[in-house]
């Protein structure tokens, strides 16, 4: 008895029987298994900043779509792959010129940002609207988008598990997977695709504060913790999972919170959870394991 | 429009042309660029912060750019610095939406900030900016020899007893202390292009440390001055200019290095 009271104190009632809910955590759930497996090799790629941009610049996509009176979710995506293309070509391949080109890429892409914006705040005054692109509002996802979402996910994330060996191979030492055939910078290029599909659509859903948190967050606390090539991938999708789970359920707990009484934001949790496991896992680490450079980078750096 | 309500925009442009020609600079040749975007967005949190409680937004700037170099210079001490990075970048945005949540009415003030708010600068705002200006040029200035020995030549500057750690960590308060100056005129938005787009050209252009980071001010003084006389003219948002321009730049820049390689190679070998 003294259990389910517990638990009526910690889970509002109503929090399993709402509509909302169920597809903030359904979707939530996709988005943080694909991003946490992508995030991974991206992590091991050294290919943070570039995560980061594809989300930013893909919800300029959105904004766009959403000006000419198009399906947002085509915006994201043409947006998204579109950056991924241009990082490819102007010079992703270095490691140093790779984050340069990223910024001029990101760049120009904010500036679009701010003419979308603009534009669109003369045709509508809903400057919420800023916010919303931002920083997502998972329980307002439109039911009808959901399975297309979903596709397109399970998509990105097959291209990442098919291509899983080779990315390996590729990151840890590129010119051992040279010198055995594999097309280096084809296989690049296409986990930059899958990448930006991925990124694209967690932003769409949660914002481009959310997507890089859980792409980045969950990859690298999992690979502090283990290494192996199919646990590290396992265990960020369960982190991913669990952070954005407690995240929703604080969310919904946090509705009667001072000060505003209005609710606390969903990102703000789940990042708090994020940054908050990464960090017991950054701190537990002994000395004697922490390089600054892990191996992975020097391999990287040759990329 | 050089009227003398736009005056005081000219002066904040140029100051901040300057500053983020300079800081950019470093930010492409060390490779650091996701902090240049990082440290302005984040600070942003700040600013929301302060006007929840009432303070003057620069005094959240400056706290949360500080604490976003701190942040990311003491996680890179043991971990990939990109990580580090996407970390705290997204620590100090989650905590910014929360602030935004808490606060009414606050969309219109966020949007100036994100995106910068340059025209109808007052006196009152510019001298602030002009003073950490001088202070962040003031640091680089003092700085140069170390900051582009560690940035060039890690390893070798390291054995000279150039601490790497410590150079990352000054350049990173350089970053923030510019950030705080920047962010209020031309948005957090901006402040990432204006820093990144010239600086990147300039470096595809030559490779000679001095004159790069003046071929990247220039720049971006140009990018800054262009972008406001068409965005007078248009009134069009100035951002969507600053980031066009700057990455144009870039591309030619990147058009001449390539047709100077070119022309070098073709002298190397006459007879091909």
């Amino acid at each position: 008895m003294s259990i389910v009271n517990i638990l009526r104190h910690i889970i509002e009632p109503g929090f399993f029987g709402s509509g909302p809910v169920h597809i903030a955590l359904a979707v939530g759930t996709v988005i943080a298994i694909t991003s946490a497996v992508t995030g991974v090799f991206t992590v091991t790629r050294g290919q943070s900043f570039a995560g980061h941009s594809l989300a930013d610049i893909s919800t300029t996509g959105g904004s766009g779509a959403f000006l000419i009176g198009v399906n947002q979710f085509w915006g994201y995506l043409a947006f998204g792959a579109g950056a991924a293309a241009f990082m490819e070509m102007i010079g992703i391949q270095r490691r140093r010129g790779r984050d340069v080109a990223t910024g001029v890429v990101l760049g120009a892409a904010l500036g679009l940002a701010a003419l979308f914006l603009y534009l669109g705040t003369q045709y509508s005054t809903t400057t919420g609207a800023t916010f919303t692109i931002l920083f997502g509002s998972i329980f307002v996802i439109t039911p009808s988008t959901v399975p297309a979402l979903i596709v397109s996910a399970l998509l990105a994330l097959a291209v990442v598990v098919a291509l899983a060996r080779v990315l390996l191979l590729t990151s840890l030492s590129p010119d051992i997977a040279a010198a055995r055939g594999v097309p280096v910078r084809a296989v690049g290029a296409a986990f930059l695709m899958a990448l930006a599909v991925s990124v694209a659509l967690s932003a769409m859903i949660i914002g481009a504060v959310l997507s890089t948190a859980l792409l980045i967050g969950p990859a690298a606390t999992a690979l502090r913790i283990t290494k192996g090539p199919v646990r590290a991938p396992a265990v960020a999708a369960g982190i991913g999972v669990a952070a954005t789970w407690l995240g929703i359920l604080l969310a919904y707990d946090s509705y009667y919170w001072p000060p505003a009484g209005r609710g606390w934001p969903v990102s703000f949790f789940v990042v708090t959870l994020i940054v908050g496991g990464y960090l017991v896992s950054y701190l537990r680490r002994p000395a004697a394991r922490a390089e600054p450079v892990p191996d992975a980078e020097h391999a990287c750096s040759a990329l | 429009m050089f009227g003398p309500l736009m005056i005081n925009t000219w002066i904040a442009a140029t100051a901040v042309a300057v500053i983020a020609g300079m800081t950019g600079f470093f930010a492409v040749l060390r490779g650091s660029t996701f902090a240049a975007h990082a440290i302005p967005n984040g600070a942003f949190a700040g600013a929301a912060g302060a006007s929840l409680l009432g303070l003057n937004p620069f005094a959240g700037l400056a706290v949360f750019s500080l604490a976003g170099a701190l942040g990311i210079a003491g996680l890179s001490r043991r971990a990939r610095s990109d990580v580090a990075t996407a970390l705290t970048f997204v620590m100090m945005l989650g905590i910014g939406a929360l602030f935004v949540s808490w606060s009414t009415g606050y969309a219109q003030e966020a949007y100036s900030l994100l995106f910068g708010e340059v025209f109808g600068i007052s006196a009152d705002q510019v001298r602030p900016i002009l003073v950490l200006g001088a202070l962040s040029v003031a640091a680089i200035g003092v700085m140069f020899r170390p900051l582009m020995f560690s940035s060039v030549l890690p390893e070798i500057a390291e054995a000279r007893g150039v601490r790497a750690r410590r150079m990352e960590l000054a350049f990173l308060l350089i970053m923030a202390l510019a950030t705080s100056m920047t962010v209020p005129v031309v948005g957090a938005l901006l402040m990432f292009s204006l820093m990144i787009g010239p600086a990147a050209a300039a470096r595809s252009v030559t490779a000679r440390p001095a004159l790069a980071m003046t071929l990247s001010v220039a720049i971006a003084l140009v990018t800054v001055w262009a972008a406001i006389a068409i965005s007078y003219r248009s009134d069009w948002p100035l951002g969507f200019f600053v980031g066009v321009i700057g990455a144009g730049f870039f591309l030619l820049g990147r058009a001449y290095a390539a047709i100077a390689r070119s022309a070098r190679t073709a002298a190397a070998r006459p007879a091909a």
